[in-house]
């Protein structure tokens, strides 16, 4: 497709924050264009686990996280489906006295979050979660998170959007984009270029090389968090269950799979794309039978993983761009970014509309990467300093 | 020292590797999934049943006694896996598992002789009990000598419609109907395969003589079959030529030639190239076999539907080019003979598939059942595609769940992908195909690691 387009904004990365952001900026009137180098919702977005949830955030997410928590019960209202959204509640299993010494910490640290976290203890447990091992020495259960099908909600966020009259534009990625004339011109691989006011990066993964050409390069990896699911199987994991430390998280969907994750994939040869290692499947595969002994003997029917972009301070990027007027980011949610995705492209037509948001969103600054700014960060105490939750490695949502 | 060559699949492909390999002075690995080497084709029975090769194989016992002799000759000089699944391939790593345990291998060249499966289309009552496929059918009499029914239809296209059809005739089976979706001038085109593969077609004719003779009705241009009964088969109906038949029968055996098995090509990282012939993403290879990654080669059905004797051809010369390329003296005057058979026996097929033509305007009606193993149907799969406005195949996936459960799309993803054509108006290379995943089949949570360490 050739030929040149204007409109008020354009949107690089057609995943769940992109396509919230779009939706909602078309409601509100604006003419917007979504570019996305393969097909919405294909990557993290889609694939990642389908964790909603608060519980387990640093604080400096959780006013974002809230956002977001009042948008998932509506979500048939906004898009048309409910993306299987259920409010299971997020069971966090500590496998030690110590882990749970730092879930009780956690919840003092949030207790002014409005979080509602309960502590459980061994006896609990075992009462309410009998098919959890005696092994698991308490819990932190968060009542109000849940689990979502990623599968459905970026699928329906994209259409949604598309029906609010935004031009999508599927399989075309944009090369560059420059700052021109008080705006921006894109140009895509397919020889369309588009006209905006205001450009917004939410390319995920793909997401720092659009910084970059801002003249604001980030410290952004690649993680590749890997899930299997099993088949379906009669309903037995009433709660979306985390664990203090990392180790396994698992839910069980609508149709009856379980899907487990954990452990780390490696990228294939087009990098775009990854699949777990053989080693880290049956890892993940073996705690399950551990954790939950009722499925021992359930089959494993697919491994996945997905390509997802990770920060090192695992916060991410969320706002106005530190170099260039009319270009606001979103990328970098570290494997944690399904559940605040809704918020964050509330948040993104703020910016769009007014240059700002009451939702706080300093700490997600570009400018903590820029050397200077950074430094004065750390002074301040925000998200430099070690999470309160002693996670060794990101989570996915 | 180099590891061993690892050989996937114990059929005729991988078989005529193992022995060319041996011959070379190697000790390849040989893992496949049946109890007892022969493939699909040369399937031995799980336990002797009286009945001599002859019975068991008819015209093929021959080459199915030579090559069962030949790969036990090979038992002490080659390491043998039967009964293990390879649920995974990773770089040089061969992921097993067997009776709930997992083994890895780590392999130095890696011949994929994977083999095919039924390719069907889902029709009205396609999952009543006694609906089986053709090769389904066909492996119930092999190996274990039982039929699918006692008043059997056979329905489809292929030259396995005819020779299943032929075979339950034979063992005593009242076969009812032979239902042919292929209009009978297709079969007019056999002619041009006289010279490619007299024997193979000359016996092909002579199944379809004989069933007449035995008073089978024979029915060409079968269109809308529609399998019928309540709990099981009781009928089938179909439209033909502007009128409908009916009969009844207790069982049916449905198929629609061959699909590869590509999953393990797949998860080594093999390149694919559509086939028109074969209506599915197969993987790139060149005359020898040779894949787009490295070391590993791709042999047999498992590569592009070519039938048994082509693939006894291409197993041979995929571990000659393994050979060269390890450096070892192998035979170009052989290789060069190999690739000259299978040159012809490809041009046997492009006949074949002539004449026995796969159905390309099939409708699937909204209310039959597309994806089995999820119970997505037709018009639930159509629903998807027009509300997520989707154009690939992976993207359905993701808004319907088809291709999503225990068969992992192996049997309905071709329907899928007919039925996206379809909607979409753009051709099947078109929806793509399905990013394959492990394991290749199910496997349980607590399947340990590391049954043993490799011999070599």
């Amino acid at each position: 497709m050739t030929g040149m387009l204007r409109v008020d904004v354009a949107i690089i990365g057609g995943g769940l924050v992109g396509t919230s952001a779009a939706l909602s900026l078309a409601t509100s009137g604006l003419s917007v264009a979504l570019l996305d180098k393969g097909f919405c919702g294909a990557q993290a977005s889609g694939v990642n686990y389908g964790g909603v949830r608060r519980q387990g955030r640093p604080p400096e997410q959780l006013p974002l996280s809230q956002r977001a928590h009042a948008i998932w019960p509506e979500l048939a209202k906004k898009i048309g489906i409910d993306g299987e959204f259920s409010r299971s509640g997020h069971l966090k299993l500590a496998q030690s006295e110590a882990d749970m010494a730092a879930l009780e910490a956690y919840a003092k640290a949030v207790a002014g979050h409005g979080l509602s976290l309960e502590l459980i203890g061994h006896n609990g447990l075992r009462e309410r979660f009998g098919w959890i091992s005696g092994s698991i020495v308490g819990a932190s259960f968060c009542s109000g998170d849940g689990h979502a099908n990623p599968r459905l909600v970026s699928a329906g966020f994209a259409t949604a959007a598309r029906r609010a009259g935004v031009q999508v534009f599927e399989q075309m990625p944009v090369e560059n984009f420059t700052a021109i004339g008080g705006g921006f011109a894109l140009e895509t691989a397919t020889g369309l270029s588009v006209r905006a006011s205001q450009v917004v990066n939410c390319a995920g993964a793909w997401a720092d090389r659009f910084a970059a050409l801002a003249g604001e390069p980030v410290p952004l990896s690649r993680i590749y968090p890997s899930m299997i699911v099993t088949e379906p199987l009669e309903p037995l994991l009433t709660v979306n269950i985390g664990m203090e430390g990392g180790g396994i998280y698992a839910r069980q969907v609508e149709r009856g799979n379980c899907i487990v994750g954990g452990e780390r994939g490696v990228a294939l040869d087009d990098p775009d794309f990854s699949r777990p290692t053989a080693e880290g499947a049956t890892s993940i595969m073996n705690r399950t039978a551990a954790y939950f002994p009722a499925l021992a003997h359930a089959q494993a029917i697919r491994f996945w993983s997905g390509t997802e972009a990770a920060m090192p301070d695992r916060n991410p990027v969320l706002g106005l761009s530190a170099t260039t007027p009319g270009l606001i980011h979103a990328f970098g949610f570290t494997g944690a970014g399904f559940q605040l995705a809704p918020g964050v492209g509330e948040v993104i037509a703020d910016l769009v509309r007014s240059g700002d948001t009451e939702t706080p969103i300093d700490a997600f600054s570009i400018r903590r990467f820029l050397p200077v700014a950074n430094k004065a960060r750390t002074e301040q105490g925000s998200s430099a300093v070690p999470s309160t939750e002693p996670q060794k490695t990101g989570v996915p949502s | 020292m180099r590891a061993a060559p690892l050989i996937v699949g114990a059929g005729p492909a991988g078989i005529r590797a193992a022995m060319t390999l041996v011959a070379a002075g190697l000790r390849p690995v040989v893992v496949d999934e049946a109890p007892a080497c022969g493939g699909q084709i040369y399937r031995q029975p799980l336990i002797p049943d009286g009945r001599t090769p002859a019975g068991r194989y008819g015209s093929e016992a021959a080459k199915a006694m030579r090559l069962h002799t030949e790969f036990a000759e090979l038992r002490d000089r080659i390491d043998y896996r039967p009964g293990t699944l390879v649920w995974n391939l990773a770089l040089g790593v061969a992921h097993l598992t067997r009776d709930g345990k997992s083994d890895s291998i780590a392999h130095d060249g890696l011949i994929l002789a994977t083999g095919a499966m039924d390719r069907v289309l889902p029709v009205p009552g396609w999952t009543l009990p006694g609906v089986f496929s053709l090769g389904g059918a066909q492996i119930a009499l092999k190996a274990q000598g039982a039929a699918i029914g006692r008043r059997v239809v056979f329905l489809g296209s292929g030259p396995l419609l005819y020779l299943v059809a032929w075979q339950y005739l034979k063992a005593g089976v009242n076969v009812v109907a032979v239902l042919d979706t292929a209009p009978f001038t297709a079969k007019l085109r056999l002619a041009a395969g006289l010279l490619l593969d007299p024997r193979t077609l000359l016996l092909g004719l002579r199944y379809a003589a004989e069933l007449r003779l035995a008073g089978v009705p024979i029915r060409f241009g079968v269109e809308k079959p529609e399998i019928n009964g309540d709990g099981r088969v009781d009928s089938i109906g179909w439209a033909e030529a502007g009128r409908v038949g009916h009969l009844a029968c207790d069982a049916v055996a449905f198929g629609l030639g061959l699909k590869p098995e590509a999953q393990l090509a797949e998860l080594a990282g093999c390149a694919f190239v559509f086939s028109e012939r074969d209506r599915v993403y197969v993987p790139l290879r060149d005359r020898a076999g040779r894949s787009s990654v490295s070391g590993v080669y791709v042999a047999g059905d498992g590569a592009g539907i070519m039938g048994a004797d082509a693939a006894e051809a291409a197993g041979e010369r995929a571990a000659l080019a393994l050979i060269e390329d390890r450096g070892l003296a192998f035979d170009a005057g052989r290789a060069r003979q190999l690739e000259s058979a299978l040159k012809r026996l490809s041009r046997f097929r492009d006949v074949m598939a002539a004449a026995f033509p796969f159905p390309h305007d099939w409708r699937i009606a909204d209310d039959t059942t597309l994806c089995r193993c999820e119970e997505i149907t037709a018009g639930e799969a159509r629903a998807a595609i027009a509300q997520f406005g989707i154009r690939e195949i992976n993207r359905l996936k993701a808004v319907s769940r088809i291709g999503m459960g225990r068969c992992q799309g192996r049997l309905c993803s071709g329907a899928a992908a007919e039925l996206l054509a379809q909607e979409t108006g753009q051709g099947i290379d078109a929806a793509g195909r399905l990013r394959g995943q492990a394991p290749v089949k199910p496997v349980p949570l607590s399947l340990m690691d590391r049954i043993s360490e490799v011999a070599e």
